[in-house]
């Protein structure tokens, strides 16, 4: 490649890498400015820079236990939805009986299932069932619907490996559950870890599920603490940019240390041409 | 999301017979899955379903039974035709701008470049923020007056140009369209270029020897070998559409007067404001028949040719 066309290049990168991170960069110093600051200088570093927004959301609690109630919806999600989706995967890959790509198939046109659609019976549903008010409301659908992309993922895997494998094993005496767990679940860890990244994200960013579920405050996670704050300092732009930039943070953090798998993991399942 | 599941290396005989008593463990591994599915995924869409038959306010049972006049009514209403009329324009500005412009970015990440993990990197950030938290952020950058979008329109001379941005019934669908864009578009670069190298390098060796241009490579090469993959991309782009809703509620909620309502957003605004839960069941099986429609006549005529056991094949016993 010549010279201009590798600086036409860096320039077209930069460029969009430019319009991704503005955005982002605006928001972490925005939370060091004042309103006037906002308005005056919206580009450049904080003059003074100003920590109190970030150290008042810091201090409050609400933030930190939004946070704990995302991590242990996610954490008890993902363990769920990997388990019961891994047991079941492993008869569809394993076990010839009738019925069952019609089940199968079940599962999976799943996949074009949206949240949406059923969220007015499921909260009728979660109402009769008392679940209203309580995390397993948000777990249990969250397990549901995230069944159908960790079986097909993990049926496709578990096919992949030899038949042979579970013949010796059988004949060393193991049985299915003990050949599930000991062989088949450790031998499969880059299919777990695709869709325990799958079901991490999805729960960590779900929005609609926990806003008709939780009425209660004491329940909420970042996505409806972050849109509450919102509402409740709407006139105050620099305070939101903060509470954002903090609800920001686990997300990116988490990212930035584990891109290599999370990005393997995310397309790897989808559309490998 | 749809999985194309690659044939197995290895073809997998299904000799069960020899376990005596198969039927223990089926039902043992597959009771959670299925109990879990059928309560909480496939009843509620058969309760929608049902639902949707009724004039209800969502509790009790639904007793007033009015037949197909949700549908019927549906089918006249303003909102709905302008919901299908938004979800039709942001699908075409998605595949018309926002894919091409993927694709053009993952081949450039394909070349030599210094600091492409880094690019890559920053490509793809925004698709771990919640739709939520992109939302919020980007509401603070469309203010009019602290924001950030109005200070760099001015900052290149469109002054006038994008200044209401979330608050002109004109404008407010494009800007949804650049945050939706802002947050995906990565994702979309990074599945081209995932495809782009896993094409092997004696193929564009050959054409570069035989004489082909750059353009030529790209055309009758690359496009033709990343087809499965746009294809795949078209997809998950225009159900994602089809069924968007934390972003606009965040976003606009819906306005400035229904200007950037969805399907989705009509649906909530009807069962969870309204209680007309009937009519909003109604809605929610239009989401669900354009989705499976769409997904199913696309899985048909459009993917069949790429995917060896594509999720919907019926008793291809393999």
């Amino acid at each position: 490649m010549n010279r201009g066309s590798r600086v036409a290049l860096h320039l077209v990168s930069i460029l969009v890498g430019a319009t991704i991170v503005v955005p982002i960069v605006f928001g972490v110093l925005g939370g060091f400015k004042d309103n006037g600051q906002l308005f005056t200088n919206p580009f450049g570093l904080p003059d003074p820079w100003l920590p109190g927004n970030y150290l008042d959301i810091l201090g409050s609690g609400a933030f930190w236990r939004q946070a704990g109630n995302s991590l242990g919806i996610a954490i008890a999600t993902t363990v769920l939805v990997v388990g019961i989706g891994a047991m079941a995967a492993y008869i569809f890959a394993r076990y010839a009986f009738p019925g069952r790509e019609l089940l199968f198939t079940t599962f999976a046109i799943g996949l074009m299932f949206p949240f949406a659609v059923a969220i007015l019976p499921l909260f009728v549903l979660l109402r009769e069932l008392g679940l209203l008010g309580n995390p397993l409301g948000v777990i249990l659908p969250q397990v549901a619907f995230g069944l159908p992309v960790t079986i097909v993922i993990l049926r496709g895997f578990f096919r992949g490996i030899p038949p042979e494998v579970e013949e010796s094993a059988t004949l060393d005496g193991a049985g299915p559950v003990r050949f599930f767990w000991r062989i088949l679940l450790p031998m499969s860890r880059p299919a777990l870890g695709t869709v325990s990244v799958l079901a991490v994200v999805g729960s960590w960013n779900n929005y609609l599920l926990p806003l008709i579920v939780f009425n209660d405050s004491r329940w909420w996670t970042l996505p409806l603490g972050v849109q509450q704050f919102q509402s409740q300092y709407s006139a105050d732009t620099a305070r939101i940019l903060a509470y954002v930039t903090l609800a920001m943070l686990p997300a990116l953090l988490c990212y930035a240390f584990a891109e290599r798998q999370l990005v393997s993991g995310l397309t790897s399942g989808i559309g490998k041409g | 999301m749809i999985i194309v599941e690659r044939r197995p290396a290895v073809i997998v005989r299904p000799h069960r017979r020899r376990r005596r008593r198969p039927w223990p463990t089926i039902a043992l591994f597959l009771a959670p899955a299925l109990a879990l599915f059928a309560l909480l995924v496939l009843a509620p869409i058969v309760v929608a379903a049902y639902a949707s038959f009724f004039e209800w306010n969502g509790f009790g049972v639904p007793t007033q039974f009015v037949g197909i006049d949700n549908f019927r009514r549906l089918l006249a209403d303003e909102v709905f035709a302008g919901d299908l009329r938004r979800t039709l324009l942001l699908v075409g500005l998605s595949i018309g701008v926002q894919l091409p412009v993927s694709l053009a970015l993952a081949m450039l990440l394909n070349q030599p470049l210094r600091g492409r993990r880094a690019y890559r990197m920053v490509f793809f950030a925004p698709y771990v923020l919640s739709e939520v938290v992109t939302a919020v952020l980007f509401t603070m950058i469309f203010s009019p007056n602290q924001g950030l979008a109005n200070h760099v329109t001015k900052l290149i001379g469109l002054g006038d140009l994008g200044a209401t941005w979330l608050a002109d019934t004109d404008t407010v669908i494009y800007s949804l369209f650049l945050v939706i864009s802002w947050k995906y578009f990565g994702f979309h670069t990074l599945l081209y270029l995932a495809a782009r190298q896993s094409i092997p390098h004696e193929l564009h060796d050959a054409a570069a020897t035989d004489g082909a241009s750059a353009w030529q490579a790209f055309r009758h090469i690359t496009l033709p070998l990343l087809g499965p993959t746009i294809r795949i991309s078209v997809f998950l782009s225009v159900l994602g559409t089809v069924q968007l809703f934390d972003m606009v509620w965040v976003l606009t909620g819906g306005g400035p007067i229904r200007s950037s309502e969805t399907l989705a957003v009509t649906m909530f605004q009807e069962g969870f404001k309204r209680f007309h839960v009937g009519y909003a069941s109604a809605i929610s099986m239009a989401i669900f028949l354009i989705s499976l429609v769409f997904g199913l006549l696309y899985q048909r005529f459009v993917l069949r040719r790429d995917l060896e056991g594509a999720v919907t094949t019926m008793g291809g016993h393999r």
